[in-house]
């Protein structure tokens, strides 16, 4: 188990591989459940500060290349919070969650980067191991307009309003649209505003699938984000192009399968691996078949410490 | 890799039958192989998409027996025979049994019709079926006469009012059955969690196999959005239910006592 054991922003994860957000995460139980099937750390559904309604279904569609979903962020707000995330935190302190030492990431998302500073702060307080600010959904477009991740200046304020307001006592991960013709530039802004981390990427697009029979849109949202086996050559490379623009340490989310698709990623640059719609794909169980195999990957090629393969490609 | 069926396939509605004053029983014109328990996502365009049971697939067409419940279910009422719908399916897990079972099924309210597709099944398998079904008064009943007319099956009826059959609970006629001397390898139940909870309770006592039927708040019906999780596993109910052993189930502390919303809130049952 050690072998696969890593260290980012001063937090030890027992393997690289996070459940992303926005993939199951709901409750506390859960994120429990999807620890016992061998996640080295799991990211919460985005929080709010209050009640947000969610899409109705479809909001997820499935195809052997890509999942498509406009799920709208629901989430009960913050006391629900406070209950899910106290339930994950004590069952990490029994023995069997000691066993695993899974942090959990709190995702948070806001209206305003006012919100985002109190949510965050809020949050804080329930102490998870990071916080991960969600600037970048592409699902609630119609409801606030264009994300923060897609404009450097608003980015950059959102991350500095919730490092000011959560006083450097967690550490800070913001999750970064692809959607932007300026990923560095992005990126360099939100590293300058303090940010400890980042999580590239949320979901590409909107993308649509139309129903050729009624020629009607699918997803009741019409549109929504596009993840799965499809992205992950474009996440490789953007991951990539950040790696030699920041220093701050990145969760590589997108596409990831197997355990040759996360070493992958490592190499391009990141340190932890998200995996979301890989659930669909191989079941809860990814966690430990990718885990597995990547351990067999590091043995069979003498690697003794994972942080030796993250960014390998730039120093071959 | 790839699950083929997770995009809708529309197809149109075939027959549509009056099964009593608030359901009716839609047949469409495609079978996905549906096993009884699990169930199917029905797709209105442009209005939603909602899980049903599967009351019924002999291999060439499929049945949903549908109660009219909420604004999904009105705009289905509209619909009529040449019209077209989306499915997605089947999900989640099937009833377990085994072949010779001497079985009974004990369905409250709408839970007969998945009950009938699996007392259909069973029979062809050697199994016997007592088949025990409970409603507020008869207005209310399923599927009587249909499962009437299957080979090795007795129908039993219990309704709150005694307007039909034995007056009281479908959990109280079968304890009276066991009172007779009635011997089972196997009950298997769909209805209101309490009610389910109180035939797995009448399982534990009689040493027998129980399977039960989980609902919840389903969405994506393939393990990934997290609304249907429960306490205290944490797992999709989507994946690893509806169908359910009741040992499993009972060891989930919100089973018979609370769901969640589509936000994520408890409520209790």
């Amino acid at each position: 188990m050690t072998l696969l054991a890593i260290r980012v922003a001063n937090v030890d994860f027992p393997n690289p591989l996070v459940l992303a957000s926005g993939i199951l995460g709901v409750t506390g139980n859960t994120l429990k459940w999807v620890v016992q099937n061998g996640a080295g750390g799991v990211t919460t559904k985005s929080i709010w500060l209050k009640e947000h309604k969610g899409h109705p279904n479809p909001i997820v569609l499935g195809t052997e290349h890509f999942l498509l979903n406009a799920v709208g962020l629901p989430d009960a707000g913050l006391e629900k919070a406070k209950e899910e995330i106290a339930t994950y935190l004590s069952w990490a302190e029994t023995e069997e969650g000691r066993s695993f030492k899974a942090p959990l990431i709190a995702n948070i998302v806001a209206d305003t980067a006012d919100h985002f500073a109190e949510t965050a702060e809020a949050i804080a307080e329930l102490n998870p191991a990071m916080i991960e600010v969600n600037i970048s959904c592409p699902n609630v477009e119609d409801e606030f307009g264009k994300p923060f991740a897609c404009d450097r200046n608003q980015a950059a304020h959102v991350t500095k309003e919730v490092k000011r307001r959560t006083g450097g006592k967690i550490p800070i991960f913001v999750k970064l649209s692809p959607n932007v013709s300026n990923i560095v530039e992005i990126a360099k802004a939100i590293e300058d505003a303090g940010a400890d981390g980042l999580t590239a990427f949320n979901t590409f697009g909107p993308g649509m699938c139309i129903d050729i029979e009624t020629a009607q849109p699918i997803l009741a949202n019409k549109v929504g984000g596009l993840s799965g086996p499809a992205v992950k050559p474009l996440v490789v490379k953007m991951i990539y192009d950040l790696y030699k623009a920041v220093k701050i340490p990145m969760i590589g989310t997108g596409g990831v399968m197997t355990g040759r698709d996360a070493l992958e990623l490592m190499m391009a640059g990141a340190t932890l691996v998200g995996v979301g719609s890989g659930v669909y794909y191989r079941g809860a169980e990814i966690f430990d078949l990718i885990a597995n195999e990547m351990r067999e990957w590091c043995e069979a090629h003498g690697v003794k410490d994972l942080q030796e393969v993250v960014g390998r490609s730039h120093r071959v | 890799m790839g699950r083929p069926h997770d995009l809708p396939r529309v197809v149109k509605i075939v027959d549509i039958k009056e099964e009593n004053a608030q359901v009716r029983t839609f047949t469409l014109d495609l079978s996905v192989g549906a096993h009884p328990g699990q169930f199917v996502l029905l797709w209105i365009p442009r209005l939603d998409e909602k899980p049903f049971s599967v009351a019924f697939d002999d291999g060439q067409k499929l049945e949903l027996s549908i109660a009219k419940v909420g604004p999904f279910t009105e705009a289905l009422f509209e619909k009529k025979v040449g019209d077209q719908v989306g499915i997605r399916g089947p999900f989640g897990k099937p009833f377990y049994y085994e072949l010779g079972d001497r079985l009974a099924t004990i369905g409250g309210g709408y839970g007969a019709a998945p009950l009938y597709f699996l007392a259909h099944q069973a029979v062809q398998k050697g199994c016997t079926v007592e088949f025990i079904v409970g409603g507020r008064s008869k207005d209310h009943l399923l599927f009587i006469e249909r499962a009437a007319a299957l080979p090795s099956t007795q129908v039993h009826v219990s309704t709150d009012d005694g307007s039909q059959g034995f007056k009281g609970y479908n959990v109280q006629l079968l304890n009276q059955l066991f009172d007779e001397g009635l011997a089972l390898d196997r009950l298997i139940t769909v209805g209101p969690e309490r009610m389910m909870k109180a035939v797995s309770d009448v399982a534990l006592e009689k040493n027998l196999e129980c399977i039960v039927s989980v609902e919840r708040y389903m969405k994506c019906g393939f393990g990934i959005c997290g609304q249907c999780v429960i306490d205290e596993s944490g797992m999709p109910t989507c994946m690893e239910g509806p169908a359910m052993d009741h040992k499993l189930a009972r060891r989930q502390k919100e089973f018979g006592q609370y769901h969640r919303d589509a936000l994520g809130k408890k409520h209790s049952f």
